[in-house]
């Protein structure tokens, strides 16, 4: 792990792996895209309104798993300081916030037709804009203090004061079963939805998770950068104070 | 022709899907083209700061102690 | 135990000597409530139906604006570092400000809420509930409030950001407050809502004096 402390080696890797991800990102997307839109059935029950579910169940899982992303790398750069870690927590931050807003919306956008009602305050759909609160919070919050590692470190506790929420959304439509419907595809036991909704459903998801990858490694590299330039001004700032001065001390 | 409205009518949730496609799409091609377009400014910022003070660059090309 | 019984009673002595905070807060609360017929009409019946949601979010709201006088003066004047520095752990040290802050607070926010309540003409069944709800949940609030506040310590725009982090991990203490006098004015059982309330004190009791003496800890390195 800490070979990838270094962030020059860091830097190498991304370098490497990126055009890998995008690729993989373009192609997963492309064919979701097509097996969703175009080769796959309109529901039974629910038509062709269906058809937004290649959308908005996949930015659902991206969301959260943005979320654990940040809440990981910020426990690892509470216990193990790892410097890496909590730039990755930065960077995720963005990434989880778009996934959750395409999701509330593209919900709202199903529900309209589906429930009738474009918003509903049953326990799924209350504890996923939570969670954009929680992103909001946090990004507010690491960009609030002069000292960026200040940010970093209070941003670490909040985003793990967070996460009592993920169990919440993820078990909510478990325990109170108001109005979202309940899980199909992570059942235990075969996933009870058809094939040929299943595989494009799985392959936006892989889509959205390489996706993640890519502008993750993008937000990281920025991050590193940033820090860099941080520190050439902190040297440029104290070698013009530690300059003697050209005045001689009047006699 | 008619083949093709009548899919884009997608069974008259033409006004749901597709707004849900666009932005979507927007929302995620935009953070990509924003993240890209800050990480290029400030490599840009990075590169001119390293020229201006000669003598870090050997320093500072494997970036470690910019970590401190 | 001592030494948070020590910490109870100066902060509390710090409090009284101000003596305005308490009086601020509960005045808050019972002029934003008294907004409340005037905005949404002072029919009884809808008055009484959104009165355990009135109630509630404005206890929240006002038990919010005191929390940055938690930490903030201390931060400020130097003696945070002072009582970092003894051998007391910070954390006990954050557990014995919470409660002089909620004693200041919330008790007294309890005790302006049924006032309040026939203000609102909430059901009479309604009424051991609320103080209940208020029993467990106002200390809840006092202690996640607690650790925004360390959160925010010298950062930019702390009052208004400390509102944004704090106000979501609030909204489990606010949906099952609400949601046992709900019940009990509907003569449904309240036990598992008010089981539930306790188990988030609890679960709060544990875990935010760490997180918040984890960022007492950063503000001040």
């Amino acid at each position: 792990m800490h070979r990838f402390a270094n962030p020059a080696r860091f830097l190498r890797l991304a370098a490497v792996i990126q055009p890998w991800t995008a690729l993989a990102t373009v192609l997963l997307i492309g064919a979701g895209l097509y097996l969703g839109l175009i080769a796959s059935p309109a529901d039974y029950q629910q038509g062709e309104t269906v058809r937004i579910m290649y959308i908005h169940v996949p930015s659902a899982w991206l969301a959260m798993a943005c979320y654990s992303t940040m809440a990981i790398s910020s426990a690892v750069g509470l216990i193990w300081k790892h410097p890496l870690a909590d730039l990755t927590a930065r960077a995720a931050a963005p990434v989880g916030a778009a996934f959750t807003f395409v999701c509330l919306v593209t919900g709202s956008l199903w529900g309209r037709p589906m429930w009738g009602t474009w918003w509903a305050w049953d326990a799924r759909l209350t504890s996923m804009l939570i969670l954009l609160f929680l992103y909001l919070g946090y990004m507010a919050l690491v960009n609030a203090f002069d000292d960026p590692n200040r940010g970093s470190k209070a941003g670490a506790v909040l985003a793990l004061a967070g996460s009592v929420n993920l169990p919440i959304i993820k078990f909510s439509v478990d325990w109170w079963n108001t109005l979202h419907q309940p899980a199909s595809v992570s059942k235990l036991g075969m996933p009870s939805i058809d094939p040929a909704m299943l595989v494009p459903l799985l392959l936006m998801g892989l889509g959205f998770t390489t996706y993640f990858v890519t502008v993750l490694l993008i937000r990281v590299r920025t991050e590193i950068v940033a820090s860099k330039i941080r520190a050439i001004r902190m040297t440029q700032i104290h070698a013009a104070h530690a300059a003697p001065t050209s005045e001689p001390v009047a006699g | 022709m008619d083949i093709l409205s009548s899919y884009f009518a997608m069974g008259g949730y033409a006004g749901y899907v597709w707004p849900a496609y666009v932005l979507a799409a927007a929302v995620i091609a935009g953070l990509l083209l924003v993240s890209l377009r800050e990480l290029k400014a400030r490599e840009r910022e990075l590169k001119i700061l390293q020229e201006l003070s000669p003598g870090r660059r050997g320093r500072s090309r494997d970036g470690s102690e910019a970590q401190g | 135990m001592f030494r948070l019984l020590e910490i109870i009673r100066r902060d509390l002595r710090l409090a009284l000597r101000q003596g305005s905070d308490s009086v601020m807060v509960v005045t808050f609360f019972v002029l934003t409530v008294v907004l409340f017929p005037f905005g949404i009409g002072p029919e009884a019946n809808i008055l009484e139906r959104t009165s355990a949601g009135v109630l509630w979010v404005t206890a929240l709201l006002a038990s919010m604006l005191s929390l940055d006088r938690l930490f903030q003066a201390d931060y400020e004047d130097g003696s945070l570092e002072l009582l970092a520095l003894t051998p007391t752990a910070l954390e006990l040290m954050v557990l014995g400000k919470v409660t002089a802050h909620w004693l200041t607070t919330g008790l007294p926010l309890m005790v302006a809420a049924p006032v309040l309540a026939v203000l609102l003409h909430m059901n009479a069944d309604g009424f051991v509930t609320l103080l209940l709800t208020m029993l467990l949940g106002t200390p809840t609030l006092s202690l996640i409030g607690a650790m925004g506040a360390a959160l925010v310590l010298g950062a930019r725009r702390g009052g208004v950001l400390l509102s944004l982090l704090v106000l979501p991990l609030y909204v489990p203490v606010l949906i099952f407050g609400v949601g046992a006098i709900d019940a009990a004015v509907q003569g449904l059982p309240s036990q598992s809502h008010l089981l539930i309330l306790g188990g988030q004190l609890l679960a709060a009791l544990a875990l935010t004096p760490w997180a918040a003496a984890a960022a007492l800890r950063q503000a001040l390195e």
